[in-house]
């Protein structure tokens, strides 16, 4: 059956530049994650904080696929719309980052001077933090919830922000397009805007893509440790904290978030490193972290 | 080279000493006062004050600063608010155990990722090469906190060969207080093996296309020999500044492996004094843990200097 169009399509991947295998299967998993979540309340068959007295630790049935938990309440439901508080933990955290990471880059790149070295040490700070450090640090000054665990995350990844914008800015700026825009007289905000920040844009998406596993991984250790999203949220980080006690007797509870949060971050690793072998082949494999 | 360790040294002790002073800044802003946690719900405010007078709360912010700031250089880190115990010596303790899981770990992670590194190499392309590579993929993807639990799961509850957490205590013989080791040991060596086996793979296959690789086979060296004497050799030095990185990493995953394993090291001490708003133990193990992730960073570069003739620092312009 598959002899014409696969020949077809061999020739395709021939012609055209190859769309790498990881960013098709992770980019496929991650719309149906970003489907569950924007769903999660039409097919959750429980809503996620629904307790039942008398279903506590009920294992896997046909009626509580994942079983229930110490509430009584159903697991699949709750790993449902634990799948919103991921993606928002990885997406909002990395969308902080981008909004005060990418201009202060740009600037510091621009402008040089003090302006530059005082933002330099500063990210030398942070970044002198083990990142966990950073988010329990800024987590620990207020009391804890989900919202402000994503601010935090988002903070603790503003410095490698700043840093790979303020490279790419640097090599851009000696380019005869700027020097142009400068001879011109335009004003700084539109060389920034208009000349640089289209030009810079595809190492800093890549790099933001890798941070966004990072921040739901970091945003779940946090709630895990309790200083991140709080009862009786369904966060996976959380879920799987409050199953913990329970594992000699109920080991379904904490293994539905976290097989979901596994499929997650593989599926958005795939989608990121596919992101970059599409962007530049020639960094496969070796960079991590 | 020895300019730049002095510059870098210099660097960290501005990098603590502006840590120490966002430590206590965030600190002081704490919600609860500690007056009232240590007097409890039902003080009266002349007790809360009194408590305030003797613990010095009410003077000026930098007149605490300055004495937490030079407690510190005498060795005295305050006394614990909870436990009622000089902050030092808790943390020594802490710090014991967290050291001992982390080197098992390190060492682990070194052996075994750079063996898989060669077998991947060396069999490039080949089934074994796929199969670490996913191996590895998931290990980076997988949550520390639940790879944990499913450790336990597994070799605690249902085959109970292996303690869930804990340490053990003293009374116990030296094989039954390591086996509480196993098991955050494993957890932590597969989050961060990836990382080494990868360096090692390509850094491997890099070196097995080089000429005196190809001059030790013409020789008719066994391939053994060629693979660990001449290839592995060179093949790892990008391998070991990326072990030096590894120990950073190594701090953040064990706060939360030690959450997961009841293991009484600092990570677990930290989050301990964060829910009980015990000031200075949180000031006390976040500075050192922030100081040993200093430092391991600052080695991490000096290897990489050291090994990368083609790096030059201290004239580096960006």
């Amino acid at each position: 059956m598959a002899t014409p169009s696969a020949d077809a399509s061999a020739s395709v991947a021939r012609a055209a530049p190859r769309v790498p295998v990881k960013l098709w299967i992770g980019g496929t998993i991650v719309v149906m994650l970003v489907a569950v979540a924007a769903l999660a309340p039409l097919i959750a068959p429980y809503p996620f904080d629904g307790m039942s007295i008398v279903n506590r630790f009920k294992p896997p049935s046909a009626q509580h696929w994942f079983g229930t938990d110490e509430f009584g309440r159903d697991v699949l439901s709750r790993t449902l719309y634990g799948a919103r508080l991921s993606l928002i933990i990885g997406f909002g955290a990395t969308l902080i980052s981008l909004v005060i990471g990418v201009p202060l880059g740009l600037i510091a790149g621009f402008k040089r001077g003090w302006i530059d070295e005082w933002l330099m040490r500063g990210a030398d700070v942070l970044m002198s933090f083990p990142p966990i450090m950073l988010g329990l640090l800024v987590l620990a000054a207020t009391t804890p919830s989900l919202t402000k665990a994503v601010i935090a995350v988002g903070i603790v990844y503003v410095p490698v922000l700043i840093r790979i914008t303020r490279s790419v800015t640097l090599d851009l700026v000696n380019e005869e397009f700027i020097q142009a825009a400068r001879a011109r007289g335009e004003r700084t905000f539109y060389i920034l805007g208009a000349e640089i920040l289209p030009n810079a844009w595809p190492p800093i998406v890549v790099e933001a893509s890798l941070r966004i596993t990072f921040a739901i991984l970091l945003g779940a250790a946090l709630s895990f440790v309790g200083m991140g999203a709080q009862p009786p949220s369904s966060d996976w980080g959380l879920m799987i904290a409050e199953a913990r006690p329970f594992i000699d007797r109920a080991p379904w509870i904490a293994l539905a978030p976290g097989f979901a949060m596994c499929v997650t971050v593989i599926a958005i690793n795939l989608l990121g490193d596919g992101l970059r072998e599409a962007v530049d082949p020639r960094l496969q494999l070796s960079r991590g972290g | 080279m020895i300019g730049y360790i002095v510059q870098r040294l210099f660097a960290i002790l501005a990098i603590l000493v502006v840590m120490s002073l966002l430590i206590f800044g965030i600190t002081q802003i704490l919600p609860g006062n500690v007056a009232h946690v240590i007097a409890g719900q039902f003080a009266t405010p002349d007790v809360v004050h009194a408590i305030e007078l003797k613990l010095g709360l009410d003077d000026p912010v930098y007149v605490q600063y300055w004495r937490w700031a030079s407690g510190i250089l005498k060795g005295d880190l305050g006394q614990s608010l909870i436990m009622e115990r000089p902050v030092g010596p808790i943390i020594a303790d802490a710090l014991g155990a967290s050291a001992l899981l982390a080197a098992c770990s390190f060492v682990f992670v070194a052996t075994i990722g750079i063996a898989l590194g060669v077998v991947a190499a060396v069999r490039r392309n080949k089934a074994i090469d796929h199969a670490i590579s996913i191996f590895t993929y998931v290990g980076i993807s997988v949550p520390e906190f639940f790879w944990g639990i499913v450790l336990i799961i597994v070799f605690a509850r249902y085959l109970n060969w292996l303690p869930p957490g804990g340490r053990g205590d003293t009374s116990e013989s030296l094989l039954t207080r390591m086996s509480y080791l196993i098991l955050p040991t494993a957890t932590l060596t597969f989050t961060l093996i990836a990382h080494v086996s990868r360096m090692t793979r390509s850094s491997m296959i890099e070196t097995l296309r080089t000429q005196y690789v190809r001059n030790a086979r013409a020789k008719g060296l066994p391939e053994r020999v060629v693979i660990l004497r001449h290839a592995l050799r060179n093949a790892l030095l990008p391998t070991i500044t990326v072990l030096a990185v590894d120990v950073g990493w190594l701090i953040g995953g064990i706060v939360v492996v030690e959450t997961v394993f009841s293991y009484p090291g600092l990570g677990r001490l930290m989050i301990f004094a964060l829910e009980r708003h015990d000031l200075p133990l949180i000031q006390g193990s976040i500075l050192v843990i922030t100081a040993i992730y200093c430092t391991a960073n600052l080695i991490a570069d000096l290897l990489y200097a050291c090994f990368n003739p083609k790096i030059r620092y201290g004239n580096a312009v960006r």
